[in-house]
Protein backbone atom coordinates (compact mmCIF):
# COMPACT_ATOMS: atom_id res chain seq x y z
CA UNK A 1 0.00 0.00 0.00
CA UNK A 2 1.29 3.52 -0.82
CA UNK A 3 1.09 6.38 1.45
CA UNK A 4 1.47 9.71 0.93
CA UNK A 5 2.69 12.62 3.52
CA UNK A 6 2.57 16.37 3.12
CA UNK A 7 5.22 18.58 4.28
CA UNK A 8 5.25 22.17 4.62
CA UNK A 9 8.35 24.69 4.66
CA UNK A 10 8.12 26.76 7.55
CA UNK A 11 10.30 29.28 9.64
CA UNK A 12 12.42 27.39 11.98
CA UNK A 13 10.78 26.81 15.14
CA UNK A 14 13.44 28.37 16.86
CA UNK A 15 13.28 31.40 14.59
CA UNK A 16 12.43 34.82 16.91
CA UNK A 17 9.69 36.01 14.41
CA UNK A 18 9.72 39.50 13.65
CA UNK A 19 6.62 41.52 12.20
CA UNK A 20 7.45 43.56 9.00
CA UNK A 21 7.56 47.75 9.51
CA UNK A 22 5.02 47.87 6.45
CA UNK A 23 2.57 45.29 8.94
CA UNK A 24 2.23 43.51 5.30
CA UNK A 25 3.29 40.16 7.21
CA UNK A 26 6.60 39.12 9.22
CA UNK A 27 10.17 39.34 8.18
CA UNK A 28 10.91 35.70 5.60
CA UNK A 29 14.55 38.01 4.57
CA UNK A 30 17.53 35.83 6.33
CA UNK A 31 15.27 33.14 7.96
CA UNK A 32 15.97 29.70 8.59
CA UNK A 33 13.19 27.23 7.14
CA UNK A 34 12.82 23.74 8.28
CA UNK A 35 10.24 21.10 7.64
CA UNK A 36 7.19 21.79 10.03
CA UNK A 37 7.61 19.85 13.04
CA UNK A 38 4.25 17.87 13.31
CA UNK A 39 4.89 16.96 8.97
CA UNK A 40 8.70 15.36 10.35
CA UNK A 41 6.39 12.97 13.17
CA UNK A 42 3.94 12.38 9.61
CA UNK A 43 6.98 11.49 7.72
CA UNK A 44 8.52 8.92 10.82
CA UNK A 45 5.27 7.44 10.94
CA UNK A 46 5.04 6.74 7.20
CA UNK A 47 8.67 5.17 6.74
CA UNK A 48 7.77 3.31 10.45
CA UNK A 49 4.93 1.53 8.68
CA UNK A 50 7.26 0.45 5.57
CA UNK A 51 10.08 -0.74 7.95
CA UNK A 52 6.92 -3.00 9.69
CA UNK A 53 5.79 -4.54 5.70
CA UNK A 54 2.72 -2.54 6.02
CA UNK A 55 3.53 0.52 3.86
CA UNK A 56 5.48 -0.24 0.72
CA UNK A 57 5.66 2.97 -0.82
CA UNK A 58 6.24 6.46 1.02
CA UNK A 59 5.69 9.67 -1.44
CA UNK A 60 6.44 13.29 -0.29
CA UNK A 61 4.70 15.94 -1.01
CA UNK A 62 4.90 19.60 -0.94
CA UNK A 63 3.53 23.06 -2.14
CA UNK A 64 5.14 25.74 -2.22
CA UNK A 65 7.80 27.88 -3.67
CA UNK A 66 11.02 26.49 -5.51
CA UNK A 67 13.24 26.31 -2.15
CA UNK A 68 10.45 24.07 -1.01
CA UNK A 69 12.55 21.33 -2.75
CA UNK A 70 14.73 21.31 0.87
CA UNK A 71 11.84 19.93 2.97
CA UNK A 72 11.50 17.79 0.54
CA UNK A 73 14.81 16.61 -0.21
CA UNK A 74 14.97 16.19 4.11
CA UNK A 75 12.02 13.82 3.81
CA UNK A 76 13.76 11.49 1.19
CA UNK A 77 16.43 11.20 3.43
CA UNK A 78 14.91 10.05 6.35
CA UNK A 79 13.09 7.45 3.93
CA UNK A 80 10.40 8.78 1.73
CA UNK A 81 10.65 6.94 -1.32
CA UNK A 82 10.02 9.87 -3.97
CA UNK A 83 8.95 13.54 -3.69
CA UNK A 84 6.23 15.93 -5.88
CA UNK A 85 6.49 19.33 -5.23
CA UNK A 86 3.64 20.97 -6.61
CA UNK A 87 5.38 24.12 -7.06
CA UNK A 88 3.58 27.87 -6.37
CA UNK A 89 4.48 31.54 -5.52
CA UNK A 90 1.47 32.28 -4.27
CA UNK A 91 0.11 31.96 -0.87
CA UNK A 92 -1.64 29.15 -0.48
CA UNK A 93 -4.28 28.69 1.86
CA UNK A 94 -5.16 25.50 3.94
CA UNK A 95 -8.88 24.84 1.45
CA UNK A 96 -6.15 25.14 -1.86
CA UNK A 97 -3.57 22.83 -0.44
CA UNK A 98 -6.64 20.21 0.30
CA UNK A 99 -7.45 20.70 -3.31
CA UNK A 100 -4.07 20.34 -4.61
CA UNK A 101 -3.41 17.15 -1.91
CA UNK A 102 -7.18 15.50 -3.36
CA UNK A 103 -5.66 16.09 -7.11
CA UNK A 104 -2.82 14.29 -6.23
CA UNK A 105 -4.57 11.24 -4.10
CA UNK A 106 -6.54 10.74 -7.35
CA UNK A 107 -3.71 10.41 -9.45
CA UNK A 108 -1.70 8.36 -7.20
CA UNK A 109 -4.43 6.23 -5.18
CA UNK A 110 -2.73 6.15 -1.50
CA UNK A 111 -4.22 4.01 0.92
CA UNK A 112 -3.26 6.40 3.92
CA UNK A 113 -2.28 10.04 3.92
CA UNK A 114 -0.35 11.57 6.86
CA UNK A 115 -0.42 15.26 7.38
CA UNK A 116 1.09 17.28 10.40
CA UNK A 117 -2.15 17.99 12.47
CA UNK A 118 -1.39 21.80 11.98
CA UNK A 119 1.67 24.45 10.92
CA UNK A 120 3.67 26.26 12.92
CA UNK A 121 3.64 29.54 10.68
CA UNK A 122 -0.20 30.22 10.10
CA UNK A 123 -1.44 27.56 12.75
CA UNK A 124 -4.73 26.95 11.22
CA UNK A 125 -4.94 23.20 11.69
CA UNK A 126 -7.68 22.39 8.61
CA UNK A 127 -6.00 21.16 6.25
CA UNK A 128 -6.25 17.38 6.81
CA UNK A 129 -9.69 17.41 8.23
CA UNK A 130 -10.37 19.70 4.71
CA UNK A 131 -8.48 16.70 2.22
CA UNK A 132 -10.44 14.05 4.51
CA UNK A 133 -13.90 16.11 3.86
CA UNK A 134 -12.76 16.61 -0.28
CA UNK A 135 -12.30 12.88 -0.70
CA UNK A 136 -14.75 11.80 1.83
CA UNK A 137 -12.44 9.72 3.27
CA UNK A 138 -12.25 9.29 7.36
CA UNK A 139 -10.03 11.23 9.28
CA UNK A 140 -7.86 10.31 12.68
CA UNK A 141 -6.97 14.18 13.41
CA UNK A 142 -4.26 14.63 16.46
CA UNK A 143 -2.98 10.98 16.23
CA UNK A 144 -0.64 9.89 19.40
CA UNK A 145 -0.86 6.14 18.12
CA UNK A 146 -1.69 4.23 14.87
CA UNK A 147 -2.38 1.09 14.49
CA UNK A 148 -3.14 -0.15 10.24
CA UNK A 149 -4.19 -3.61 9.92
CA UNK A 150 -6.73 -5.46 8.08
CA UNK A 151 -8.18 -2.74 5.71
CA UNK A 152 -8.42 0.01 8.95
CA UNK A 153 -6.46 2.59 10.66
CA UNK A 154 -6.97 2.72 14.64
CA UNK A 155 -6.33 5.91 15.54
CA UNK A 156 -5.96 7.10 19.26
CA UNK A 157 -6.61 10.85 19.37
CA UNK A 158 -5.40 13.15 21.50
CA UNK A 159 -8.46 14.91 22.88
CA UNK A 160 -9.50 17.43 25.21
CA UNK A 161 -9.44 15.64 28.59
CA UNK A 162 -7.50 12.22 27.70
CA UNK A 163 -7.63 10.17 24.66
CA UNK A 164 -10.51 8.54 22.32
CA UNK A 165 -9.92 5.69 19.79
CA UNK A 166 -11.65 5.42 16.54
CA UNK A 167 -11.55 2.76 13.70
CA UNK A 168 -10.99 4.14 10.21
CA UNK A 169 -11.88 2.24 6.98
CA UNK A 170 -8.74 2.76 4.66
CA UNK A 171 -8.35 4.86 2.81
CA UNK A 172 -8.09 7.51 5.27
CA UNK A 173 -6.59 10.40 6.64
CA UNK A 174 -4.07 11.16 9.82
CA UNK A 175 -3.24 14.09 10.94
CA UNK A 176 -0.10 13.79 13.52
CA UNK A 177 0.17 15.53 17.19
CA UNK A 178 3.57 14.90 19.18
CA UNK A 179 3.62 11.96 20.65
CA UNK A 180 2.93 10.17 17.70
CA UNK A 181 6.64 9.09 17.63
CA UNK A 182 10.23 10.69 18.10
CA UNK A 183 11.60 11.94 14.58
CA UNK A 184 15.08 9.89 13.60
CA UNK A 185 17.64 12.12 12.23
CA UNK A 186 18.88 11.86 8.77
CA UNK A 187 22.60 10.01 8.51
CA UNK A 188 24.92 11.06 5.55
CA UNK A 189 24.52 7.96 3.41
CA UNK A 190 20.97 8.48 3.61
CA UNK A 191 20.98 12.22 2.26
CA UNK A 192 23.23 11.16 -0.37
CA UNK A 193 20.87 8.14 -1.69
CA UNK A 194 18.29 10.67 -1.34
CA UNK A 195 19.51 12.59 -4.34
CA UNK A 196 18.86 9.80 -6.61
CA UNK A 197 15.13 8.96 -5.44
CA UNK A 198 12.70 10.07 -7.76
CA UNK A 199 11.52 13.63 -7.80
CA UNK A 200 8.89 15.29 -9.46
CA UNK A 201 8.14 19.04 -10.07
CA UNK A 202 4.25 20.02 -11.00
CA UNK A 203 3.12 23.89 -11.50
CA UNK A 204 0.71 24.10 -9.52
CA UNK A 205 -1.43 26.66 -12.64
CA UNK A 206 -1.08 22.61 -14.60
CA UNK A 207 -4.11 21.11 -12.32
CA UNK A 208 -6.36 23.75 -13.12
CA UNK A 209 -7.79 24.05 -9.95
CA UNK A 210 -9.06 27.39 -8.47
CA UNK A 211 -6.25 28.20 -5.58
CA UNK A 212 -6.93 31.47 -5.48
CA UNK A 213 -6.67 33.07 -1.68
CA UNK A 214 -10.25 33.35 0.38
CA UNK A 215 -8.45 35.26 2.96
CA UNK A 216 -6.65 38.63 2.77
CA UNK A 217 -4.76 39.63 5.35
CA UNK A 218 -5.34 43.07 5.87
CA UNK A 219 -2.58 43.89 8.22
CA UNK A 220 -0.66 41.71 10.70
CA UNK A 221 0.55 43.67 14.14
CA UNK A 222 2.96 42.37 16.73
CA UNK A 223 1.22 41.23 20.28
CA UNK A 224 0.55 43.85 22.72
CA UNK A 225 3.59 43.62 24.98
CA UNK A 226 3.14 42.39 28.77
CA UNK A 227 5.19 44.58 31.11
CA UNK A 228 7.75 42.65 33.63
CA UNK A 229 6.35 43.08 37.32
CA UNK A 230 8.45 42.96 40.50
CA UNK A 231 10.51 40.48 42.12
CA UNK A 232 9.82 38.90 45.55
CA UNK A 233 11.79 37.94 47.91
CA UNK A 234 10.28 35.06 49.42
CA UNK A 235 6.99 32.90 49.26
CA UNK A 236 5.50 34.63 52.39
CA UNK A 237 5.89 38.14 50.10
CA UNK A 238 4.79 36.18 46.91
CA UNK A 239 1.18 35.11 49.00
CA UNK A 240 0.88 38.47 50.36
CA UNK A 241 0.86 39.90 47.07
CA UNK A 242 -1.55 37.96 45.65
CA UNK A 243 -3.85 38.55 48.78
CA UNK A 244 -3.91 41.82 49.54
CA UNK A 245 -2.47 43.22 45.88
CA UNK A 246 -3.20 41.22 43.51
CA UNK A 247 -6.65 40.09 45.37
CA UNK A 248 -6.63 36.39 43.30
CA UNK A 249 -6.67 33.95 46.47
CA UNK B 1 -28.12 37.42 8.94
CA UNK B 2 -28.77 33.99 11.37
CA UNK B 3 -25.51 32.91 12.79
CA UNK B 4 -25.50 28.73 14.16
CA UNK B 5 -22.89 27.95 16.85
CA UNK B 6 -22.02 24.30 17.40
CA UNK B 7 -22.36 23.21 21.06
CA UNK B 8 -19.75 21.13 22.79
CA UNK B 9 -21.09 18.59 25.60
CA UNK B 10 -19.97 15.81 27.40
CA UNK B 11 -23.65 14.08 26.84
CA UNK B 12 -24.74 16.01 30.20
CA UNK B 13 -22.87 19.18 30.31
CA UNK B 14 -22.70 21.93 27.85
CA UNK B 15 -19.29 22.60 28.15
CA UNK B 16 -18.18 26.43 29.08
CA UNK B 17 -16.25 27.12 25.91
CA UNK B 18 -19.58 27.05 23.46
CA UNK B 19 -20.59 30.12 25.83
CA UNK B 20 -17.78 32.23 24.68
CA UNK B 21 -18.17 30.94 21.50
CA UNK B 22 -21.83 32.36 21.56
CA UNK B 23 -20.33 35.57 22.35
CA UNK B 24 -18.17 35.74 19.37
CA UNK B 25 -21.02 35.18 17.25
CA UNK B 26 -23.24 37.43 19.24
CA UNK B 27 -20.54 40.36 17.29
CA UNK B 28 -21.36 38.68 14.36
CA UNK B 29 -24.96 40.92 14.07
CA UNK B 30 -27.52 38.73 13.36
CA UNK B 31 -29.77 36.00 15.32
CA UNK B 32 -27.89 32.98 17.32
CA UNK B 33 -28.72 30.01 16.88
CA UNK B 34 -27.08 26.88 18.69
CA UNK B 35 -26.70 23.20 17.34
CA UNK B 36 -26.56 20.16 19.99
CA UNK B 37 -26.39 17.03 18.45
CA UNK B 38 -25.72 14.12 20.57
CA UNK B 39 -27.67 11.52 22.15
CA UNK B 40 -30.03 11.87 24.87
CA UNK B 41 -29.25 15.55 25.56
CA UNK B 42 -32.27 16.73 26.40
CA UNK B 43 -30.53 18.36 29.21
CA UNK B 44 -27.52 19.84 27.39
CA UNK B 45 -30.38 21.50 24.79
CA UNK B 46 -32.36 23.11 28.20
CA UNK B 47 -28.89 24.47 28.73
CA UNK B 48 -28.40 25.65 25.60
CA UNK B 49 -31.73 27.55 25.71
CA UNK B 50 -30.71 29.08 28.34
CA UNK B 51 -27.57 30.61 27.40
CA UNK B 52 -28.14 34.40 26.58
CA UNK B 53 -28.44 35.32 23.36
CA UNK B 54 -29.60 32.48 21.97
CA UNK B 55 -32.86 32.34 20.00
CA UNK B 56 -33.40 29.12 18.97
CA UNK B 57 -31.92 25.75 20.10
CA UNK B 58 -31.63 22.82 17.21
CA UNK B 59 -31.71 19.65 18.66
CA UNK B 60 -29.85 16.66 16.87
CA UNK B 61 -30.73 13.30 19.13
CA UNK B 62 -30.42 10.19 18.02
CA UNK B 63 -28.72 7.14 19.11
CA UNK B 64 -26.07 7.34 15.55
CA UNK B 65 -24.27 10.93 17.97
CA UNK B 66 -23.93 9.08 21.22
CA UNK B 67 -20.03 9.45 19.83
CA UNK B 68 -19.35 12.12 18.18
CA UNK B 69 -16.72 12.24 15.26
CA UNK B 70 -16.32 15.11 12.54
CA UNK B 71 -17.61 12.50 9.63
CA UNK B 72 -21.16 12.52 11.50
CA UNK B 73 -21.23 15.68 12.99
CA UNK B 74 -20.13 17.60 9.74
CA UNK B 75 -23.06 16.88 7.38
CA UNK B 76 -25.86 17.92 9.64
CA UNK B 77 -23.86 21.27 9.78
CA UNK B 78 -23.41 21.02 6.11
CA UNK B 79 -27.14 20.12 5.71
CA UNK B 80 -28.35 23.21 7.56
CA UNK B 81 -25.52 25.56 6.11
CA UNK B 82 -28.11 27.53 3.77
CA UNK B 83 -29.89 29.17 6.54
CA UNK B 84 -26.73 30.68 8.03
CA UNK B 85 -24.65 33.48 7.12
CA UNK B 86 -21.81 31.85 9.36
CA UNK B 87 -21.10 28.78 11.38
CA UNK B 88 -18.98 28.71 14.39
CA UNK B 89 -17.74 26.38 17.10
CA UNK B 90 -14.93 26.58 20.02
CA UNK B 91 -11.28 25.67 18.96
CA UNK B 92 -11.30 22.93 21.00
CA UNK B 93 -10.08 19.55 19.76
CA UNK B 94 -13.59 18.69 18.78
CA UNK B 95 -14.04 21.94 16.89
CA UNK B 96 -10.75 21.74 15.43
CA UNK B 97 -11.73 18.23 14.13
CA UNK B 98 -15.17 19.13 12.90
CA UNK B 99 -15.45 22.58 11.21
CA UNK B 100 -12.91 22.35 8.70
CA UNK B 101 -14.52 19.51 7.40
CA UNK B 102 -17.82 21.12 6.82
CA UNK B 103 -15.87 24.51 5.66
CA UNK B 104 -13.94 22.24 2.78
CA UNK B 105 -17.38 20.48 1.71
CA UNK B 106 -18.52 24.32 1.54
CA UNK B 107 -16.06 25.20 -0.50
CA UNK B 108 -15.60 28.14 2.53
CA UNK B 109 -11.46 28.92 3.67
CA UNK B 110 -12.18 28.60 7.70
CA UNK B 111 -10.82 31.12 9.53
CA UNK B 112 -9.37 29.47 12.79
CA UNK B 113 -9.25 30.52 15.95
CA UNK B 114 -10.42 33.94 15.65
CA UNK B 115 -9.67 36.48 18.78
CA UNK B 116 -11.42 39.27 17.77
CA UNK B 117 -14.74 40.10 15.28
CA UNK B 118 -13.43 43.51 13.70
CA UNK B 119 -16.65 43.07 11.32
CA UNK B 120 -19.19 40.71 10.11
CA UNK B 121 -16.13 39.37 7.55
CA UNK B 122 -13.47 40.29 9.22
CA UNK B 123 -11.48 38.91 12.32
CA UNK B 124 -8.48 38.78 14.27
CA UNK B 125 -6.23 35.66 14.59
CA UNK B 126 -2.90 34.28 16.10
CA UNK B 127 -0.48 33.29 13.73
CA UNK B 128 3.36 32.00 14.51
CA UNK B 129 2.10 31.07 18.05
CA UNK B 130 0.97 34.27 18.96
CA UNK B 131 3.89 35.68 17.46
CA UNK B 132 1.71 38.13 15.01
CA UNK B 133 -1.53 38.97 14.99
CA UNK B 134 -2.97 38.73 11.47
CA UNK B 135 -6.36 40.70 10.72
CA UNK B 136 -7.52 38.69 7.54
CA UNK B 137 -10.99 39.55 5.85
CA UNK B 138 -12.85 36.40 4.50
CA UNK B 139 -14.12 36.66 1.04
CA UNK B 140 -16.22 33.53 1.43
CA UNK B 141 -20.01 34.08 0.99
CA UNK B 142 -21.03 31.81 4.00
CA UNK B 143 -18.40 32.18 7.13
CA UNK B 144 -17.33 28.92 9.13
CA UNK B 145 -15.13 30.09 11.87
CA UNK B 146 -13.10 28.46 15.06
CA UNK B 147 -13.31 30.89 18.22
CA UNK B 148 -10.28 30.98 20.68
CA UNK B 149 -12.73 30.69 23.91
CA UNK B 150 -10.14 33.05 26.07
CA UNK B 151 -10.50 35.99 23.76
CA UNK B 152 -14.40 36.46 24.50
CA UNK B 153 -16.45 36.90 27.54
CA UNK B 154 -18.60 33.66 27.40
CA UNK B 155 -22.09 34.60 27.12
CA UNK B 156 -24.21 34.55 30.55
CA UNK B 157 -25.58 30.78 31.22
CA UNK B 158 -28.65 32.20 32.11
CA UNK B 159 -31.52 34.70 30.85
CA UNK B 160 -32.30 33.28 27.69
CA UNK B 161 -35.31 31.43 26.69
CA UNK B 162 -34.70 29.89 23.34
CA UNK B 163 -36.91 27.38 22.12
CA UNK B 164 -35.73 24.04 21.19
CA UNK B 165 -36.65 22.33 17.80
CA UNK B 166 -36.15 18.71 16.94
CA UNK B 167 -34.35 18.39 13.59
CA UNK B 168 -33.35 15.08 11.78
CA UNK B 169 -30.21 12.96 12.08
CA UNK B 170 -27.91 13.52 8.67
CA UNK B 171 -26.67 10.43 7.00
CA UNK B 172 -23.10 9.94 6.71
CA UNK B 173 -21.00 8.44 4.09
CA UNK B 174 -17.77 7.38 5.53
CA UNK B 175 -17.10 4.60 7.15
CA UNK B 176 -15.59 5.22 10.64
CA UNK B 177 -16.40 4.16 14.08
CA UNK B 178 -15.72 4.90 17.75
CA UNK B 179 -13.82 2.08 19.31
CA UNK B 180 -13.22 3.55 22.98
CA UNK B 181 -12.44 6.81 24.97
CA UNK B 182 -10.10 7.39 28.09
CA UNK B 183 -10.26 10.19 29.51
CA UNK B 184 -8.60 11.37 32.92
CA UNK B 185 -10.63 11.62 35.96
CA UNK B 186 -10.09 14.50 37.39
CA UNK B 187 -11.68 16.14 40.32
CA UNK B 188 -10.02 19.85 39.52
CA UNK B 189 -11.63 22.47 37.04
CA UNK B 190 -11.29 22.12 33.39
CA UNK B 191 -7.54 23.74 32.30
CA UNK B 192 -9.59 26.35 29.85
CA UNK B 193 -11.91 27.25 32.15
CA UNK B 194 -10.23 27.43 35.53
CA UNK B 195 -9.55 30.58 37.25
CA UNK B 196 -6.59 29.35 38.51
CA UNK B 197 -3.58 27.45 36.80
CA UNK B 198 -0.32 25.99 37.94
CA UNK B 199 1.61 24.75 35.51
CA UNK B 200 4.94 22.72 35.89
CA UNK B 201 7.80 22.52 32.98
CA UNK B 202 11.14 20.37 32.37
CA UNK B 203 12.41 22.01 35.83
CA UNK B 204 10.23 19.51 37.82
CA UNK B 205 12.68 16.32 36.69
CA UNK B 206 9.84 13.61 37.19
CA UNK B 207 6.25 12.86 36.57
CA UNK B 208 6.19 12.14 40.67
CA UNK B 209 7.07 15.61 40.92
CA UNK B 210 4.34 17.17 40.12
CA UNK B 211 1.84 14.85 42.10
CA UNK B 212 4.20 15.74 45.35
CA UNK B 213 4.96 19.54 44.59
CA UNK B 214 2.13 20.68 42.21
CA UNK B 215 -1.00 18.84 42.92
CA UNK B 216 -1.25 19.24 46.39
CA UNK B 217 -1.10 23.06 45.76
CA UNK B 218 -3.19 23.24 42.90
CA UNK B 219 -6.06 21.42 45.25
CA UNK B 220 -5.73 23.85 47.84
CA UNK B 221 -6.23 26.26 45.49
CA UNK B 222 -8.84 24.66 43.27
CA UNK B 223 -6.61 25.17 40.65
CA UNK B 224 -5.99 23.54 37.18
CA UNK B 225 -2.60 21.54 36.66
CA UNK B 226 -0.79 22.43 33.29
CA UNK B 227 2.59 21.91 31.78
CA UNK B 228 4.94 23.03 29.73
CA UNK B 229 5.82 21.50 26.24
CA UNK B 230 9.08 20.27 27.56
CA UNK B 231 7.24 18.93 30.71
CA UNK B 232 4.65 16.74 27.99
CA UNK B 233 7.70 15.77 25.47
CA UNK B 234 9.81 14.37 29.01
CA UNK B 235 6.90 12.41 29.29
CA UNK B 236 7.02 14.04 33.26
CA UNK B 237 2.84 15.33 32.50
CA UNK B 238 0.32 13.76 29.86
CA UNK B 239 -1.05 16.00 27.22
CA UNK B 240 -3.93 17.12 27.91
CA UNK B 241 -2.30 19.37 30.26
CA UNK B 242 0.13 20.99 27.59
CA UNK B 243 -0.38 25.21 27.39
CA UNK B 244 1.10 26.32 24.72
CA UNK B 245 1.46 26.95 21.01
CA UNK B 246 0.44 22.72 20.68
CA UNK B 247 -1.48 22.60 23.54
CA UNK B 248 -4.03 24.78 25.05
CA UNK B 249 -4.60 28.44 25.60
CA UNK B 250 -6.04 29.36 28.91
CA UNK B 251 -6.47 33.31 30.64
CA UNK B 252 -7.18 32.14 34.06
CA UNK B 253 -7.28 35.51 36.89
CA UNK B 254 -3.83 33.71 38.38
CA UNK B 255 -1.00 31.63 35.98
CA UNK B 256 1.47 30.04 38.54
CA UNK B 257 4.19 28.97 36.33
CA UNK B 258 6.62 26.77 37.93
CA UNK B 259 10.25 25.37 36.78
CA UNK B 260 9.05 26.69 33.48
CA UNK B 261 11.84 28.96 31.29
CA UNK B 262 8.73 30.90 29.06
CA UNK B 263 9.89 29.95 25.16
CA UNK B 264 7.69 32.17 23.35
CA UNK B 265 5.60 28.81 22.49
CA UNK B 266 4.26 28.70 25.38
CA UNK B 267 3.76 32.41 26.72
CA UNK B 268 1.49 31.97 23.40
CA UNK B 269 -0.94 29.91 25.36
CA UNK B 270 -0.73 32.11 28.90
CA UNK B 271 0.15 35.15 27.68
CA UNK B 272 -3.47 36.49 28.46
CA UNK B 273 -3.84 35.39 32.10
CA UNK B 274 -4.61 38.35 34.43
CA UNK B 275 -1.50 38.04 37.39
CA UNK B 276 1.58 35.72 36.33
CA UNK B 277 3.38 34.29 38.96
CA UNK B 278 7.26 32.77 38.28
CA UNK B 279 8.65 30.60 39.94
CA UNK B 280 12.10 29.76 38.33
CA UNK B 281 15.76 29.26 39.90
CA UNK B 282 17.12 30.79 36.93
CA UNK B 283 17.12 34.67 37.35
CA UNK B 284 17.45 35.51 33.48
CA UNK B 285 14.40 32.66 32.68
CA UNK B 286 12.06 34.61 29.90
CA UNK B 287 9.26 34.20 32.06
CA UNK B 288 10.22 36.36 34.29
CA UNK B 289 9.62 38.97 31.75
CA UNK B 290 5.90 38.69 31.11
CA UNK B 291 5.34 37.75 35.02
CA UNK B 292 3.84 39.89 37.48
CA UNK B 293 5.44 38.05 40.55
CA UNK B 294 8.94 36.36 40.18
CA UNK B 295 10.22 34.85 42.69
CA UNK B 296 13.69 33.06 41.87
CA UNK B 297 14.08 30.39 43.65
CA UNK B 298 14.61 26.39 44.16
CA UNK B 299 10.84 25.24 43.45
CA UNK B 300 11.62 22.35 45.30
CA UNK B 301 11.98 24.79 48.22
CA UNK B 302 9.43 27.30 47.13
CA UNK B 303 6.79 24.77 46.47
CA UNK B 304 6.63 23.04 49.96
CA UNK B 305 6.65 26.30 51.70
CA UNK B 306 3.91 27.41 49.51
CA UNK B 307 1.97 24.51 50.40
CA UNK B 308 2.17 24.93 54.07
CA UNK B 309 1.49 28.71 53.72
CA UNK B 310 -1.88 28.12 51.94
CA UNK B 311 -2.29 25.33 54.95
CA UNK B 312 -2.88 28.31 57.36
CA UNK B 313 -5.80 30.25 55.82
CA UNK B 314 -5.99 33.86 56.91
CA UNK B 315 -2.78 34.19 58.67
CA UNK B 316 -1.60 36.37 56.02
CA UNK B 317 -4.67 38.45 55.55
CA UNK B 318 -5.00 41.84 56.09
Amino acid sequence: MRALVAVKRVIDYNVKIRVKADQSGVETANVKFSVNPFDEIAIEEAVRLKEAGIVSEVVAVSIGPSEAQEVLRSALALGADSAILVETNGETQPLAVAKILKALAVRQSPQLIILGKQAIDDDSNQTGQMLAALLGWPQGTFASKLVVKDGRAEVTREIDGGLETVSLALPAVVTTDLRLNEPRYANLPNIMKAKRKPFEIIPAADLGLDLAPRLITLRVDAPPKRQAGVKVPDVAALVDKLKTEAKVI
Amino acid sequence: MNVLVLAEHDGHVLKPATRNAVAAAALLGGPVHLLVVGYDVGAVAEAGAAVAGIEKVLLADDPRYAHLLAETVAPLLTGLAEDYGALLAAATTFGKNALPRVAATLDVQQISEICAVVSPDTFVRPIYAGNALATVQSKDARKVITVRATAFEPAAPSGGMATIVPIAPAPTAADVFFVRQALTASERPELTAASIVISGGRGMQSAENFSTYIEPIADKLGAAVGASRAAVDAGYAPNDWQVGQTGKNVAPQLYIAVGISGAIQHLAGMGESKIIVAINKDEDAPIFQVADYGLVADLFQALPELNAVLNRPNTNSH
